[in-house]
């Protein structure tokens, strides 16, 4: 009951000093499907579940690695409606700085910009915090180097070198801290990824349950299923 | 006449060898009435960076502030410094933002990128249409008789010594063909590693 008188606005303090519904945010993320994102030296690599709930859907319709600009591609854990609405913001957000300032958008610009938006749902009259954390990964093209980053709905974000996400989030970066190495190319952080996913997946994994991006100096992409079979393959 | 002309004025950039060059003259007048012979309208926007405004003198000290506060917003958020390139998308930006009620000012960039060094000219008209050569760029009530000079004298590849000698005979004889620009110059010589000023007396009538 305790808990309760504090659990319906978003912006009251609870007396041990939490916002509740970020906390049921947060835990709208952790029961969503993992996704795992590595840094490399020439690349980083963002990978996640997909796995259909039924044998009668369409495959490979429903994406859950997106492409934000030529530079920049996110993946989330959560609520997939949630995602698509800050998928389009950060879109526009890419967009608009690269029409007043004719560069493409520096990663942690982007970054700190949809950090602000998924702020602004904590704290506006009407609205509910996101249920969903992001990765979002690209190349800074002036510092030439990669970036990973993670969203959260309470708006703090964080670079990570590797981590992981949603459902077996702890495990996942348990298994990352033994894995990860300074030095990793960019397909030893696609396998990697893939490994880190399979360490909590559920049934045989295939390339159409899976999904996989990557991002270099040439830009993002989502990896086809016939590039996943063959890292798979390695496996 | 044009508002653009009311206190007269000019400035012209132009490409180098791996250095830019900016002048302006001195003269703020009201119609042809001169009133000081000590206003430069060449500014130093960043070490390696100058930003000429030609028109309305009011104008030109708005847009003056206004940039100078969006550009220390950019470097504040993003720990960096501001390239031409991006100052010039910037300030063409700003200038469409009044595209129906504009700044009577014309605008001319001249500098250095500040990583790489690469010379970068720019100007626009009063509603940010931006035109970036790779000579050079005129402004103000003596913009034709600047094409004719610069069109003249320049070539590629001028050395900063030679680049200060074709600007600043482009900026005198076309200046003195016209009544409302002109009372003595200044021109600016941006290279790699230093910034040359120079003061240039001319006929004060």
């Amino acid at each position: 009951m305790a808990t309760e008188r504090y659990s319906f606005s978003l912006t009251t303090f609870s007396p041990s000093g939490k916002l509740v519904q970020i906390e049921y945010a947060l835990a709208a993320v952790a029961a969503g499907a993992s996704s795992v994102g590595i840094l490399a030296s020439n690349g980083v690599v963002i990978a996640t579940e997909n796995k259909p709930k039924s044998t009668l859907y369409e495959e490979g319709t429903i994406h859950r690695v997106e492409m934000v600009a030529e530079h920049i591609g996110m993946v989330y854990s959560g609520m997939g409606p949630d995602y698509r609405l800050l998928v389009r913001n950060a879109r526009k957000l890419a967009q608009n700085y690269f029409l007043t300032y004719k560069e493409p958008i520096p990663v942690v610009q982007l970054v700190q910009r949809v950090a602000n938006l998924m702020q602004e749902y904590t704290q506006s009259g009407g609205v509910r915090p996101f249920g969903v954390s992001l990765l979002i990964c690209g190349w800074d093209h002036q510092e030439e180097r990669p970036y990973l980053f993670q969203c959260d709905p309470s708006g703090s974000y964080f670079a990570w070198k590797a981590t992981a996400m949603g459902k077996n989030a702890v495990n996942g970066k348990t298994f990352l801290e033994k894995r990860y190495s300074d030095d990793l190319e960019l397909d030893d952080a696609i396998y990697n990824a893939i490994k880190t996913l399979k360490e909590s997946f559920e049934g045989k994994m295939t390339a159409n349950h899976i999904e996989v991006g990557i991002c270099d100096k040439t830009g993002f992409k989502r990896l086809d299923t016939a590039t996943i079979n063959d890292h798979l393959a390695n496996i | 006449m044009s508002i653009l002309a009311y206190n007269g004025g000019c400035v012209v950039a132009m490409r180098g060898k791996d250095c830019v060059a900016i002048a302006t003259d001195h003269r703020f007048g009201v119609q042809a009435q001169t009133i000081d012979t000590d206003f430069e309208k060449v500014h130093q926007v960043a070490p390696k960076m100058f930003l000429g405004l030609v028109g309305l003198q009011t104008d030109i000290l708005t847009v003056r502030e206004r940039l100078a506060f969006r550009k220390k917003l950019y470097e504040i958020r993003e720990n960096r410094e501001m390239t031409p390139k991006v100052f010039s998308s910037m300030l063409s930006n700003f200038l469409y933002e009044r595209r129906f009620g504009p700044y009577f000012i014309e605008p001319v960039i001249a500098g250095l990128d500040p990583k790489t060094s690469e010379p970068f000219i720019c100007n626009m008209d009063l509603i940010g249409c931006p035109n970036v050569p790779d000579d050079f760029v005129v402004a103000g009530t003596c913009g034709e008789q600047l094409y004719g000079m610069c069109e003249t004298l320049w070539k590629p590849d001028l050395e900063p010594d030679q680049l200060f000698e074709v600007i600043s005979q482009s900026m005198i004889n076309a200046f003195d063909r016209d009544a409302i620009s002109g009372w003595g110059a200044s021109v600016y010589i941006i290279e790699k590693d230093k910034i040359t000023v120079k003061k240039l007396k001319t006929r004060m009538d």
